[in-house]
């Protein structure tokens, strides 16, 4: 790994104030990441700005009919608070499936977020549930938030402050785990709000992104019924040595169903 | 001084190195370290605590795996610097002053949960973390606390084993 100049600041403007001032410099969440990133001289960053030491990122509230998440909120602390597991259950067994015990110690939703690997959990959620990103500067929708495959619309000096959760009527995730990394080949989030159905998928395409025509359909009646006969395109799907375009086609049909079933 | 050259000097040894202060099995230390320095690195090389191994060094293997203020992580994928603060325990940390094994280390060993035994410290460090959240866990919990473990040697059967009766052990001594 390069060598690099290592901040702590204390709370987002000095955060803010070091990236703007630093030649190519980049923020650490949990790292779970960027670490091994940096070890395999992909990234070399001059200054890295830890946010660990800013601790009004990590809470969890609750706020009118929503749940906010503080950026730095590792998945275990998604997976264990009750808050969540009360309001957005689907929303926590997502954080309990992400890696493994010793990534999620470290692990930030933030951070995944931000990162937007295509096969990442989070983003699912994020986009299933119609989630609002907050920064230090703008909030932006789930809708907008996503670019491309490890894009997103954020800037060089901009910094998650929380998410926001609208909570559903009823929701659920489930993936299909490439079993040795536990990254989705197929991820599905369907929540239900009372406008109508949201569904989001990871693992399949350069991006989490929603289908429409399932939607529709389980806005109309929510049951696996009424989606066992649509056929997802294969069109943008990812074809690579886990799977083809069609068998992720096929996934996220029974997947999704599987999601409606377990929905609560 | 050409670009080159400049990027030397910011990001190479000239660099002002970093101090960290830690408590490291019940005993503090402080370090100057460069910022650079993983926390593997930290412990095994200036700490001389080389019972933490570095196995694929890429956060697969969790050879590496200690308690960062009570919680496994991986040691090869954090900064030392990250930890500037915290509590840290390895494998070390674990027997008595007197040199008594922990009833996991003893379980691991009546239930030949160990073969070379490289993968070892990881999966104790790991158990105890299973351990933290249930107290008496199931086949399913331990098999996967381990997801971020692994053993190239004896397979997983008899570290299953291993840590269930680690922890009837600990939950027994609890009572």
């Amino acid at each position: 790994m390069y060598n690099f100049s290592y901040h702590r600041p204390n709370n987002i403007d000095s955060a803010i104030a070091i990236l703007r001032k630093s030649e190519d410099g980049k923020i650490i969440a949990g790292g779970q990441t960027l670490i091994a990133t940096m070890k395999l001289r992909l990234a070399a960053p001059s200054d890295l700005v830890d946010l660990g030491g800013i601790e009004d990122l990590k809470a969890i509230r609750k706020g009118t009919k929503t749940l906010m998440v503080g950026s730095m909120a590792t998945h275990t602390q998604v997976t264990t608070s009750s808050l969540i597991q009360k309001e957005i259950p689907s929303l926590s067994k997502l954080a309990s499936e992400i890696g493994d015990q010793m990534v999620r110690n470290l692990g930030t939703i933030g951070g995944s977020v931000a990162n937007n690997d295509p096969a990442a959990d989070y983003p699912a959620a994020v986009l299933g549930l119609g989630a609002t990103i907050v920064t230090d500067t703008r909030e932006i929708h789930a809708d907008d938030f996503f670019t491309g495959m490890y894009e997103t619309c954020l800037k060089d000096s901009e910094i998650i402050k929380h998410l926001v959760f609208p909570i559903p009527n009823r929701s659920a995730y489930v993936k299909f785990k490439n079993p040795a990394s536990r990254y989705a080949i197929v991820g599905v989030m369907v929540a239900e709000f009372d406008n109508g159905v949201r569904v989001a998928v990871t693992g399949a395409g350069s991006g989490a992104f929603r289908i429409e025509s399932l939607e529709t359909a389980l806005t109309k009646d929510f049951s696996n019924t009424s989606i066992a006969g649509i056929k997802i395109p294969t069109d943008n799907l990812i074809e690579d040595m886990h799977a083809s375009a069609a068998y992720r086609a096929h996934l996220i049909q029974v997947i999704t169903q599987r999601a409606v079933q377990e929905a609560k | 001084m050409t670009a080159m050259a400049t990027k030397c000097f910011l990001n190479g040894d000239l660099k002002m190195p970093a101090s960290i202060t830690v408590k490291v099995n019940g005993k503090e230390v402080t370090e100057v370290i460069k910022e650079n320095t993983l926390l593997v690195d930290f412990l095994r090389d200036s700490l001389r605590l080389t019972g933490t191994h570095i196995g694929c060094d890429t956060a697969q293997c969790g050879a590496c795996t200690v308690h960062l203020d009570g919680s496994p992580i991986k040691s090869c994928n954090i900064l030392a610097v990250q930890a500037d603060g915290a509590k840290i325990t390895t494998i070390e940390g674990l027997s008595t002053k007197e040199g008594n094994m922990h009833p996991m280390q003893k379980a691991f060993r009546d239930h030949h949960g160990l073969q070379c035994g490289f993968c070892t410290p990881g999966m104790i460090m790991s158990a105890l973390g299973i351990l933290s959240k249930s107290r008496k866990p199931t086949e399913a919990e331990i098999r996967e606390g381990l997801e971020g473990n692994l053993c190239r040697c004896t397979g997983y059967h008899n570290i299953v084993k291993a840590i269930n009766s680690g922890a009837e052990a600990i939950a027994k001594a609890q009572e």
